[in-house]
């Protein structure tokens, strides 16, 4: 049904074989709406960074293909969920942050409160002293010690 | 490099663990040359993953594994590494393919760009057999620049660390009013002695109970003598502690006011140096409300409630010493809720606190929506989303109520509860002075002495209380400003600065690349720049000229690599003189309120008016501002409203030519002006480019023609660089843009033959 295939090199990258025959090494997944519908609207873009193919929905397309695309968005979409707050230094900014998170535990500076972005109900997008972004799915379904540590900077 | 026999075989950096766990794993004569460990696993996950770089081998092991893997070292071998979104991808790969991948946070960048330069230059030595050229001694990884013998950190990229503010912020308000200690100190003085003399009054009920009423009911003559001596001195104490109670307030009045004042003035101060990222994150609005309000807050916080609440504990103090003097029972009894209450004060500070900052940030929120809203009404209003807006404050002002509602709950307790504890005190006071008078333990104007002085004390406690909730206030305000205070600007002054004698112009941009975020805007962008040379930049937008301008104006730190002028650094030149030699041209010209003349001399406030209408003159703007009513005096608005876009941004070219900068920056200074305007631009450019290090960003093509060299950016990165007439002949990414911009004129053309 697609008019496109995938694969994927030696080299890790991904190769696409694009409806007119050519092919495109080094093709990057990127999807358009992140957070708000990660599953839809999925750009397969050539090293030369136009985009090559528009993926409507991702369950659109084959099993083997989903998956190589699947694996490509896990490698460049790095936005560990936060899943507990361990202990913050400092209820002032810059502020060092141990948490918990679906990545495993990990420390951070978060800089300043402006770095918190409020996007949505209770969801929340926490960026790093070096860029990273780290996301708070539910404000309200964490636990008592997280809620209350991060209640304090909001 | 080669393993000599007298090298260490683990640098000591390397940490002890490592080194026993290496010296099992590597043969005898072999070297560590590299080490880092990565903070991410393959999936991303955290976990330490350690990789070693020896004479002939790359070693890394796992976290959770024992194993090493191990790559030889051979000339097929390539270590090169990427980053998207904040996370680094180091990988290892030969011909066939790659053989590992690894996966680190940036904050780690530096020490995987050193692994992969002592890597490469291994790998030169395999190859050649020559060790390759190290430029002048060891050079940062990151900004290349050359590092003092013996350190292995660059001064440079060392950047210090910023470190939280104390929770007491209050306390280092201080540093502000260590200049008016004297008064501090005459204020202090005076304040002891006005609460001192309100003690008085209490103090005299005793002997007015004791020697002259009571004896009076018992049947003796009032003695009017002693009830004159009595009153006078009451009325004395009254004036006396009036007297001293004004000129203390007064003082201290007048040395908050000026607390505040050079509070407000510092902080723009170290506002106005903060690099422009600071204020690209910040919201105007926000930034206006900390200087503006919150200083307010503190002045009033000092003047007014600071002085009470001191005031208050001193007549706490003072109080306790007279009534420990009379009667050491009947004190501790009156003393007694005095620790709960603290406690309960205790108590509720915290909540109070967190509150008070919500309630800022909240309030941050409400004026953030009209600091959006106003300026872009325009918009607003031709979209009609009115209602939308509206709402939109509505929302941010109920986020407001609700919270103000949830801290008040905790407020409004707080006051009946201490009232409460005074009645309390007041009748164990009661029950326990009736003990005493009856066991004629205590005369009845010791305990009525008693109950006037707690009287005061208990309702300076109930004032007291209300210390918590303002000091929380100014802490929280006094914290926002603190916070900008202490933001070290990410373009910092040199710690050793190096000056520019005779700065020629010449520039030198080496492997230099800019992140914005997690955002990689500029890579590995190498150019040299002749004196006097004039450049454009050309390339889509988003291709990173603006981001290049930013970063050789300084207005941005690079991330990697280095840009000097006449071969020093940037970074070690003083940042107003660096500035001093820039002259900038931009595509909106921003106008300050005040008069054409002094828009003009806005770089050199000393120009005189010769110098002013000369550089008019060669702006071209020298006869429409003679067309203005007032001439050269006429007022131009904020934005200067008055003024057509060609007019203004004639008047920015006279501020340019009027400095005589070495280096001149144009971005984009004709694209906002029709045609024709554009060509009266361009003669006043023209002047002002002779002889200058000029580069020039332009999204007409046909404004470049008089550059030495085009510079063709893509995604940033430079794709080509040439004269125009050969970057045509070359048919490359200049000559697409060129074409297409041609087609585009031919068809404007073509439609305005056939209009």
């Amino acid at each position: 049904m697609s008019d496109f295939e995938l694969s994927r090199n030696s080299f890790g990258r991904l190769v696409l074989k694009a409806a007119d025959g050519r092919v495109h090494e080094g093709v990057v997944a990127v999807r358009a709406f992140p957070i708000a519908a990660p599953d839809e609207g999925i750009s397969l873009v050539g090293s030369e960074g136009h985009e090559l193919v528009w993926i409507a929905r991702l369950d659109d397309l084959p099993d083997d293909m989903r998956r190589l695309v699947g694996e490509e968005l896990a490698q460049r979409e790095f936005v560990p969920v936060i899943e507990r707050l361990v202990a913050v230094s400092t209820f002032a900014t810059p502020s060092y942050w141990r948490v918990t998170t679906d990545h495993g535990e990990t420390e951070f500076i978060l800089r300043g409160e402006e770095d918190i972005r409020r996007i949505g109900h209770g969801k929340l997008l926490i960026g790093d002293s070096h860029g990273m972004q780290y996301l708070v799915p539910d404000l309200y379904a964490l636990d008592g010690h997280s809620r209350k540590l991060l209640d304090r900077f909001l | 490099m080669s393993a000599r026999p007298d090298l260490p075989r683990f640098p000591d950096s390397l940490p002890a663990e490592w080194c026993r766990e290496l010296d099992a794993e590597l043969s005898s004569g072999s070297n560590v040359l590299a080490w880092l460990e990565v903070d991410l696993d393959e999936s991303l996950g955290f976990a330490r993953t350690r990789i070693v770089l020896c004479d002939g081998e790359l070693l890394s092991r796992r976290a959770g594994t024992m194993q090493w893997q191990r790559w030889p070292l051979h000339a097929e071998l390539q270590l090169g590494h990427f980053d998207h979104a904040g996370v680094g991808t180091l990988e290892l790969s030969d011909r066939q393919g790659r053989l590992s991948v690894w996966r680190y946070t940036l904050e780690q960048n530096l020490a995987v760009l050193r692994l992969i330069k002592a890597f490469e230059s291994r790998q030169q030595l395999l190859a050649t057999g020559a060790a390759p050229a190290v430029e002048s001694g060891d050079i940062c990884p990151k900004c290349k620049a050359p590092l003092p013998p013996d350190e292995t950190e660059c001064p440079i990229c060392t950047r210090v660390e910023q470190t939280p503010p104390s929770t007491w912020t209050l306390l280092r308000l201080w540093r502000f009013g260590k200049p008016y200690q004297g008064q501090l100190l005459a204020g202090f003085l005076l304040m002891l002695g006005s609460t001192a003399a309100t003690l008085v009054p209490p103090y005299l009920t005793m002997p007015l109970m004791d020697d002259i009423l009571i004896p009076f009911q018992n049947g003796q003559q009032i003695d009017a003598g002693l009830v004159g001596i009595y009153l006078a001195a009451l009325l004395g104490a009254a004036l006396l502690s009036w007297a001293l109670g004004w000129a203390k307030t007064y003082i201290l009045a007048l040395v908050s006011e000026r607390i505040a004042a050079d509070l407000r003035t510092a902080t723009f101060e170290h506002l106005l140096q903060l690099s422009l990222e600071y204020f690209g994150g910040k919201r105007t609005g926000d930034l206006m409300a900390r200087i503006g309000s919150e200083t307010d807050r503190l002045s009033v916080f000092l003047s007014l409630h600071l002085l009470d609440f001191i005031t208050d504990v001193l007549m706490i103090v003072l109080t306790a010493i007279i009534l420990f003097s009379i009667n050491p029972w009947l004190a501790l009894v009156t003393l007694l809720p005095l620790p709960l209450i603290a406690w309960l004060i205790h108590l509720v500070r915290d909540r109070l606190r967190t509150g008070f900052e919500k309630i800022d940030r909240v309030w941050g929120e409400v004026t953030n929506v009209l600091a959006d809203t106003i300026p872009g009404i325009r918009v607003v209003k031709a979209f009609a989303q009115e209602s939308r807006e509206a709402r939109r404050f509505r929302d941010a002002n109920h986020h407001n109520l609700v919270i103000n509602d949830r801290l008040n709950k905790t407020w409004s307790l707080f006051t009946p509860t201490v009232s409460l504890l005074t009645e309390i005190g007041l009748l164990v006071v009661w029950a326990f002075g009736i003990w005493l008078v009856s066991k004629s333990q205590i005369t009845v104007g010791v305990l009525t002495a008693f109950l006037a002085y707690i009287g005061r004390f208990y309702t300076r406690l109930d004032s007291m209380s209300r210390i918590v909730s303002v000091t929380q206030k100014a802490a929280a305000g006094a914290k926002r400003i603190f916070d900008i205070l202490d933001h070290v600007s990410t373009v910092p002054e040199p710690v050793r600065p190096v000056h520019l004698a005779n700065v020629t112009g010449a520039m030198e941009l080496r492997e230099v690349g800019f992140r914005y975020g997690s955002r990689s805007v500029i890579r590995d962008l190498s150019l040299q720049i002749r004196p006097g040379e004039m450049i454009g930049l050309v390339g889509h937008s988003g291709s990173g000229k603006s981001t290049l301008v930013n970063l050789i104006c300084r207005f941005y730190d690079v991330t990697d690599g280095s840009i000097r002028i006449d071969g020093i650094d940037l970074r070690s030149i003083p940042v107003a003189e660096f500035r001093r030699h820039i002259g900038l041209v931009l595509q909106e010209p921003f106008l300050f309120f005040g008069s054409v003349a002094e828009n003009i001399a806005y770089g050199k406030p000393d120009a005189t008016r010769d110098e002013i209408v000369a550089a008019a003159r060669a702006a071209h703007a020298h006869e429409f501002i003679l067309r203005l009513p007032q001439g050269y005096d006429s007022l131009v608005g904020e934005r200067g409203q008055g003024l057509s876009g060609g007019e203004r941004q004639r008047v920015s070219i006279a501020r340019a030519l009027l400095i005589d900068p070495r280096l001149l920056i144009l971005d984009e200074a004709t694209s906002s002006v029709d045609t024709e305007t554009e060509k009266e631009i361009q003669r006043a450019l023209d002047n002002l480019v002779a002889g200058r290090t000029t580069i020039a960003i332009a999204h007409r093509l046909s404004t470049l023609r008089k550059a030495d060299r085009l510079v063709v950016m893509d995604r940033g990165r430079i794709v080509e660089i040439g004269s125009h007439d050969e970057l045509m002949a070359s048919e490359g990414h200049y000559y697409r843009l060129y074409q297409a911009q041609q087609r585009h004129a031919e068809e404007l053309l073509l439609e305005g033959a056939a209009a």
